[in-house]
């Protein structure tokens, strides 16, 4: 056993006296690890002077448990054997603080994820839980008290996303006083949800509900609101995060602009000829725009792309006539990057819609009256291209229309996730079809998911209302006649599994229920937060019951269907969450970082400047007149790089010094 | 360089069952290996992971340590190029292993017996795999006989 060796702080002399804790998390662990052979071989370890198991570690009684060794039994240092230190490490820290002692004097086993979820030999689960508690034991004899690091936070928030998730966590939070900066890639904020008629399964009008929030969102007192901008740097940590924001130029300024659309009548182009990207192609607009009627902030936008002054220099510039005095329009504007400080940072960029054309056999691209369910949301919308109106690309009305759910969804071939929200939507779209055309409406599912209040109901209604459900994946679409029937139809051709055979409905109109994906730059946006994914590309959450809208980095939340496929009404409680994840960090005035930092031992640094070039946060510097390395503790984030580096052995990380590391390895190699 | 008294049992080809020591970056490789468990993935029982912040962290000497005290295969995990949680850490860590490889392989240790993988939270599966692919590697290549029992004066010089 090793004498505890703790140079410069004394606080710890004393021989250490070890309480092992074996947790059995009901039969979690005890049903693969024999807690009671494992407890009974800690306590002849030495340096153990109490070994127990108990049923639930984590439960009130077992922390009394440790506690009041420690107060009766002088135990000063504590192992416990449970689940993951990811879980409740910070909740036997809390219990070692409460009894006295440092909090620091604690080293977790994880017996439960890494032991007893993951073997089915329960021998062999033993042993090895056995060597490492062994391991632990050994560890913790040196352990040194450490506290840590407060620092305060930033009250600002950054929102990313101008979704209905980023709108909702802006304004929450906003309304509670904090400053919130909301960063939007595109013209206006209002995502996804702006470009829908109806919401289900109440069938209320999706404007009526977003455009009160997003004027409030452009008139907040609270808020600033940069759209057509994008995040482009992010440096700092937890509640103090300086973030670096690109704002693309509009060729407008902003405050001059007053949203009259003036200069849109008067542009050279007397008709639009640019495939309009908010109406998904199916209108055209002109090189200066308002991406949509309610668009939020109310500011048209140039694109350098087809304006005659950007390609040729020489147009008679009618809309900087029409600007007259107000002078708005500026051809030289260019990029510009702001700095922001901020304390938090809440991300909502939401999704994308899967690509129909990667299913090359349902005609999407190669039949013209083959649609995404995104276009058809268009087409029914009101302010759409056809003004509210369906119709086949040549103005006629569909008589019939086939739905085809899961295109791009629970397929071994593109993306094996169940998207959530098309059941859903393709009911709403046979509703609204039906009553705006009066078509037969056919829709070919898999199987019919519809969990949510009134959603069921929302199915059993459009059963009732004559709408055909045929269950089984469509194979093709073809415009391959074998009937005169169907001369001049879209034949979905699909299994029907209830009755047991193959079906061939003629259709004039094919809607694909496109699933949800993660957004194209997704990578790039985690890398620049610092956060992690799924395999799929959705950020992946702190935990998927208990922290749903936080996420590895301290002070990042996640919010919307950035995180998975999801529907308005979940959008919006999650953002209501993460704002108010942030406001309790916020309210809390301070938060606490580990104190896994590095520091140097002066007198055997040898001053080789080894270390220096690999610290990528330039914490540590060289102190010429003494010629030894020094290591900013503010500036160090405890990654331990340089330690493993150092020629000499000179710098040591807190938490995990050589020593404890070398007692780790040699704690779980040593045989008993 | 550190002097420690060995401790490595003599193993024989019959009952072995390897023993691998395992460092995991507490942002990547160690997430990976709790979700497996939170999975139900069911893996060879042979690793012991050890917790580092960072594989960066992973200092040459721990793996020579390791070897040194009996273990029969060391694996290093940390983020994918481009995703560590310190910028680049990992960076070091790959440029370090290169050179460890070499010291290895003069010492006579199989290539198979150290492995480095980068393995994001995410990928719970790889974890399953890459453990399971070299337990049966090392199973193969038998005990590491790093140390002839019969010569201790070079067992010291090997043990670092």
């Amino acid at each position: 056993m090793p004498e505890i060796r703790s140079p410069g702080d004394g606080a710890n002399r004393e021989p250490p006296r070890v309480g092992v804790y074996v947790c059995h998390c009901g039969t979690n662990i005890a049903g693969t690890v024999d807690v009671k052979a494992v407890t009974e071989y800690a306590a002849k370890l030495p340096g153990v002077v109490v070994s127990r198991d108990y049923k639930y570690m984590c439960s009130d009684p077992g922390q009394a448990l440790i506690q009041q060794d420690i107060s009766e039994h002088n135990v000063n240092r504590v192992v416990v054997a449970s689940c993951s230190p990811l879980l409740h490490e910070p909740t036997f820290r809390r219990v070692l603080s409460r009894a006295g002692i440092n909090s620091f004097f604690l080293q977790m086993v994880n017996i439960r994820e890494h032991v007893s979820w993951v073997h089915l030999d329960k021998q062999a689960a033993t042993e090895k839980t056995k060597d490492l508690v062994r391991a632990a034991v050994r560890r913790v004899s040196l352990h040194k008290p450490l506290q840590k690091r407060r620092v305060p936070i930033n009250p600002n928030v950054l929102v990313v996303g101008g979704g209905i998730a980023g709108i909702h966590a802006a304004l929450t939070l906003a309304d509670a006083g904090k400053q919130v900066y909301l960063v939007e890639r595109e013209p206006t904020i209002g995502g996804h949800m702006a470009k829908f008629d109806k919401t289900f399964p109440t069938l209320d009008c999706a404007a009526c509900i977003l455009t009160p929030k997003m004027t409030s969102v452009g008139s907040h007192p609270h808020i600033t609101l940069w759209t057509y901008s994008e995040i482009v740097k992010v440096e700092g940590y937890v509640g103090n995060y300086k973030v670096q924001v690109k704002r693309k130029p509009r060729y407008i300024h902003e405050d001059l602009c007053i949203g009259c659309q003036e200069c849109i009548t008067a542009c050279v182009y007397k008709e639009g000829k640019t495939p309009d990207q908010f109406n998904l192609g199916l209108s055209k607009r002109k090189p200066v725009y308002l991406p949509f009627p309610q668009a939020v902030p109310q500011k048209v936008v140039i694109d350098p792309e087809t304006c005659i002054q950007f390609k040729s220099g020489k147009c008679k510039k009618t809309c900087v006539e029409a600007c007259g005095e107000r002078q708005a329009i500026d051809f030289t504007q260019t990029e510009k990057f702001e700095e922001i400080e901020v304390g938090t940072i809440i991300l909502a960029t939401g999704f994308k819609t899967f690509d129909a054309s990667r299913h090359p056999y349902y005609g999407y691209g190669r039949y013209p009256n083959v649609y995404t369910s995104l276009e058809v949301e268009r087409l029914i919308n009101a302010a759409g291209p056809t003004g509210g109106e369906v119709v086949l690309r040549d103005g006629t009305r569909p008589k019939s229309v086939g739905i085809i759910h899961c295109v791009g969804s629970r397929d071994a071939n593109t993306n094996r996730w169940c998207s959530k929200v098309c059941c859903m939507y393709s009911l709403k779209l046979a509703h609204l079809i039906k009553e705006r055309t009066g078509a037969e409406v056919y829709n070919f599912y898999i199987d019919m998911r519809t969990p949510g209040k009134g959603y069921e109901e929302f199915y059993d209604r459009l059963l009732d209302e004559g709408v055909h459900f045929v269950r089984g994946r469509v194979a093709e679409v073809s415009d391959w006649a074998v009937h005169p029937s169907e001369e001049g139809k879209l034949v979905i051709r699909a299994e029907d599994t209830l009755a047991a055979f193959v079906r061939r409905i003629p259709v004039d109109m094919v809607v694909l229920s496109v699933g949800l994906e993660p957004q194209a730059d997704v990578q790039e946006v985690r890398r620049l937060f610092n956060i992690s994914c799924s395999t799929e590309g959705w950020f992946l959450e702190r935990h998927p019951k208990l922290a749903p809208v936080s996420t590895f980095t301290e002070g990042v939340y996640i919010a919307g269907a950035c995180q998975g496929p999801k529907d308005i009404p979940d959008s919006v409680a999650q953002a209501g969450a993460a704002a108010a994840e942030a406001l309790a960090l916020i309210d809390a005035q301070f938060v606490e970082l580990e104190p896994y930092t590095a520091f140097i031992s002066e007198e055997e640094c040898s001053g080789c400047k080894s270390c220096i070039p690999l610290c990528p946060y330039q914490a540590i510097s060289f102190v010429e007149d003494k010629k030894k390395a020094a290591i900013n503790e503010v500036l160090c984030k405890g990654c331990g790089t340089c330690v493993a580096a150092c020629p000499s052995g000179s710098i040591q990380q807190n938490f995990f010094e050589d020593d404890e590391i070398f007692e780790e390895i040699e704690g779980v190699l040593a045989y008993a | 360089m550190r002097n420690r008294e060995l401790t490595r049992p003599e193993k024989s080809q019959a009952t072995f069952e390897p023993r691998i020591v395992a460092f995991f970056c507490n942002w990547c490789t160690y997430l990976a290996a709790d979700l497996a468990g939170t999975s139900r993935m069911k893996y060879s029982p042979n690793v012991r992971v050890i917790r580092v912040m960072c594989s960066g962290r992973v200092d040459p000497q721990f793996v020579l340590d390791a070897f040194a005290h009996g273990a029969d295969g060391v694996f290093i995990g940390g983020c994918h190029p481009g995703d560590c949680h310190y910028q680049e850490g990992n960076y070091k860590t790959l440029r370090r292993f290169h050179l460890l490889k070499r010291v290895l392989q003069q010492m006579g240790i199989e290539d198979e017996r150290c492995r480095l993988e980068w393995i994001s939270a995410a990928e719970a599966d790889r974890v399953r795999s890459t453990i399971n692919d070299m337990v049966e590697k090392v199973r193969a290549l038998g005990p590491l006989d790093l140390i002839p029992t019969e010569d201790k004066v070079s067992a010291e010089e090997v043990a670092v």
